[in-house]
């Protein structure tokens, strides 16, 4: 597969980027319940530090919109960082959400991923909202500039053990259709991770926590990992805080 | 007491004619012609302030200088001038709670021709009374009702009171944020349960476990979790000090009285978001009006208060001590608090604060398999009178102070509320229902609706959308009625939340059971789950908001227009 040169691609995807969220403001009805009325909200749900045998590292996991009941633009964003190393993940994602349910938002966008090289643009469609029985989650397929076809899915609860002291399992998985042997990826299923973070919520917008976050590469993917010499199986402890404004 | 007069001349019934909405709590004395009367004027300056509660300062908008704003002390049949000056940066508006009045003055910008009024501008509100009783008058625009835009309008009747009082006080009941209500708006669109410090925990879970079993206790959890809905929601907004006439609890408001003395209390719930349970412990109140309409007299404990309701109520403190008109939030987050002493600085205790009950899935208006609690113990049911209620309206407030069998009692064999309606009331004590209330004066017109409209009451909790037959301000379809229809109005509460439905421009008639003796209200409470009826005779005319009064729901599009055609000579 032909590699468009990186600077270039960047540029396209900056634009493409700008585009999105130009178009959104353009063409978004403006017809909340009260007209004119735009709410914004940013959550970063994990910023924090991953101890983990020697290769420590900053993870962060963020999203906000902007917009009304029924159309938001929204950006998400995840990445890692090793302590003693450059960036390994950085992604950005930026859709357009719309409600189509009572408790459902279908997405469509733009996803540009930094890291991990080669850089990669991917449209995202995806479902996010509330499931019965109060799970929270994210499924989104993705389609990159080099036609690889992946799938992602988060789900996340929150178990209340007081009005402040609160426990969130979370558990994610990746698939992808093919190969993308360059950046590590193996079709059928590549990881799954879940973590367990206990929260103190001193107040809504700020809690800190402590937790476990356990990755596994599997398949293809983990074999990928092995040739490289890298570890297929993570446990970190992690510490960090939730925050939103 | 009770008697009414109705004696009306010819002349008086001409001018009668266009107060047919509140004929018979009038008695006409011919000699008195304050019809003629010239006109009040006052001037009120709108200005953005602060106030002290509690000895803490916070930012408020007020009217005429203080919160709550001057009460307007008025006489039925006469003329008022109002000039509004908006001394904010941004537009306001008044409007008159409850008064039967022409469109434009009414006050709610986007309606009947009215429009906002705009930073430095002053708008002339003129219009003739034409009822007596308490209302109040308050912001029409954005968040400023909940920021202190709010006060008391007391209108004496031309003929004689219902009762005679030696004391006649406004209390005003309030909820008071400290944040910037545009704010709380904004948390409650990204998170609906930002403010519910009272949710459903582990902790609960091995409680309710070791008391009901924990299949019980697991099928409850996930009957609330297939539904995404939180059996805890009661209100949607804390953090505030509630008060009365604009003082915290330790501020402490006192009205006073000598032992022996009848005290008139006007009460009105001025509050933004906080239905009250209201009791004054030692004294019982007789509750004599209803949004400002005489009611036949019924003697009370307490009662539960819809926000924009008013009651009228007279107590008879007859011993030298003080008593503590008590408030308490149906969420129990916190309680406004007022005295009545023979002296200044007497006070009574603060009684202590009741549970905080726990939505029931009958509050989702559901006849749920595992929930079905059948039997219901009449001991506690407070004297509610069954007969009095119409089957089909369930307009009874105090229906839900029912004994579940065994699933309320605690482990220390004290019940725990279950369901909106359970105020805790404590066993023989009286609790003000709907089906209480009975007009102090038979309707002239009793005509059978030739119509119903449905209004049901819809929304998304969790994204904290509020909207009439599904549809939000904006996208709604107004409601149409030719002028002098009879109409019935059919509330249907599909949401977990009680919702007090406030009608402007027109009363109408609560369908509680009494047939010629409907009360009338401009604020009926819809429970949850529940389905409310109301009569009325659309002879306004105009575009008149119909909306929640609950402001963060009215904010979030739960509000339509109810359009009365114009009168065809």
């Amino acid at each position: 597969m032909k590699h468009i040169p990186s600077i270039r691609y960047r540029r396209m995807a900056r634009a493409s980027l700008l585009g999105a969220l130009a178009s959104f403001f353009v063409f978004s009805p403006a017809k909340s319940a009260e007209p004119g009325q735009i709410f914004t909200f940013f959550q970063a749900e994990q910023v924090e530090y991953r101890v983990n045998d020697g290769k420590d590292s900053v993870n962060w996991d963020a999203q906000g919109w902007m917009g009304n009941d029924d159309h938001k633009a929204w950006l998400k964003t995840e990445g890692e960082k090793p302590t003693d190393g450059k960036l390994e993940k950085g992604e950005l994602q930026l859709l357009y959400s719309r409600r189509i349910s009572d408790f459902f938002d279908a997405q469509a966008g733009l996803r540009y991923d930094v890291k991990p090289s080669p850089d990669r643009g991917f449209a995202v469609f995806g479902v996010q909202g509330l499931a019965p029985y109060w799970f929270e989650i994210d499924a989104a397929a993705f389609v990159s500039n080099e036609g690889e076809v992946s799938a992602r899915f988060k789900a996340e609860y929150d178990l209340l053990i007081t009005q402040k002291l609160i426990l969130q399992p979370t558990a994610e998985t990746n698939l992808a259709v093919q190969n993308v042997r360059e950046r590590g990826i193996g079709s059928g299923i590549s990881d799954i991770g879940l973590g367990l973070r206990l929260r103190y919520e001193f107040v809504k917008e700020f809690a800190p926590y402590i937790g476990i976050n356990w990755e596994r590469k599997i398949g293809r993917t983990a074999d990928f990992a092995r040739n490289e010499s890298e570890s297929v199986d993570t446990l970190s402890f992690v510490t960090g805080i939730r925050f939103w404004f | 007491m009770n008697s009414r007069n109705f004696n009306v001349s010819r002349r008086d019934a001409l001018k009668l004619a266009g107060a047919a909405g509140l004929a018979g709590t009038l008695t006409i004395y011919s000699g008195r012609r304050s019809f003629a009367s010239a006109a009040k004027t006052y001037a009120l300056k709108v200005e953005a302030g602060r106030i002290i509660v509690d000895g803490i300062s916070s930012k408020a908008v007020m009217m005429g200088g203080s919160v709550p704003a001057p009460i307007m002390r008025w006489k039925e049949g006469e003329e008022v001038v109002i000039h509004a000056t908006n001394r904010l940066e941004e537009p306001t508006s008044i409007h008159w709670h409850g008064l039967l009045i022409e469109g434009v003055m009414d006050g709610a910008p986007g309606f009947n021709g009215y429009v906002a009024i705009q930073p430095g501008e002053t708008y002339t509100y003129r219009f003739k009374l034409r009822q007596a009783g308490t209302y109040w008058y308050h912001s029409h625009s954005s968040m400023q009702e909940q920021a202190g835009m709010y006060g008391a309008i007391v209108i004496d009747p031309i003929g004689r009171e219902p009762v005679r009082a030696n004391r006649d006080y406004v209390v005003v009941l309030s909820d008071h944020t400290r944040e910037d209500p545009m704010r709380v708006l904004s948390n409650l669109k990204a998170d609906a349960g930002y403010y519910n410090r009272g949710k459903r925990t582990l902790v609960d879970f091995f409680r309710d476990t070791t008391r009901d079993g924990f299949n019980t206790a697991i099928k409850d959890r996930l009957d609330w979790g297939d539904m995404r809905m939180d059996p805890t929601d009661l209100a949607d907004v804390t953090g505030y000090s509630f008060l009365v006439n604009g003082r915290g609890p330790k501020d402490n408001w006192t009205g006073l009285f000598a032992p022996g003395e009848r005290i008139r209390l006007r009460f009105i719930n001025a509050s933004a978001m906080s239905f009250f349970d209201v009791r004054i412990p030692g004294l019982p109140m007789t509750v004599f009006s209803a949004d400002g309409q005489n009611v036949q007299p019924v003697r009370v404990d307490e009662f539960r208060f819809g926000v924009g309701e008013t009651y009228d109520v007279v107590v008879l403190p007859r011993e030298d001590k003080a008593f503590t008109i008590f408030a308490e939030p149906i969420d129990r987050s916190g309680y406004a608090r007022a005295t009545l002493a023979p002296r200044p600085g007497m006070e009574s205790a603060i009684p202590e604060q009741r549970p905080r009950t726990v939505l029931g899935m009958a509050d989702m208006g559901m006849a749920h398999g595992g929930m079905d609690h059948g039997a219901m113990a009449g001991g506690t049911m407070g004297g509610m009178d069954h007969s009095k209620m119409s089957q089909s309206s369930m307009a009874g407030m105090n229906h839900g102070a029912m004994n579940h069998g065994g699933t309320t009692s605690g482990p220390d064999g004290g019940r725990r509320p279950f369901g909106w309606a359970d105020a805790s009331t404590p066993l023989g004590a009286k609790a003000l229902g709907y089906a209480d209330l009975v007009s102090a004066s038979p309707h002239t017109d009793n005509r059978e609706p030739t119509h119903e409209i449905e209004v049901r009451l819809t929304g998304i909790m969790e994204r904290y959308m509020w909207s009439l037959n599904g549809r939000p301000f904006g996208k709604d379809e107004p409601i149409k009625v030719a002028y002098g229809d009879r109409v019935r109005l059919k509330f249907v509460n599909t949401t977990m939340m009680a919702h007090p439905m406030h009608l402007h421009g027109m009363f109408v008639e609560l369908e509680n059971g009494q047939k010629d003796r409907k009360p009338r209200k401009h604020v009926v409470v819809v429970p949850p789950g529940k389905t409310v009826s109301a009569v009325l005779t659309a002879n306004e005319p105009g575009d008149w908001p119909f909306h929640c009064h609950l402001l963060y729901h009215m904010a979030a599009g739960m509000m339509t227009r109810f359009i009365v055609g114009q009168k065809i000579a």
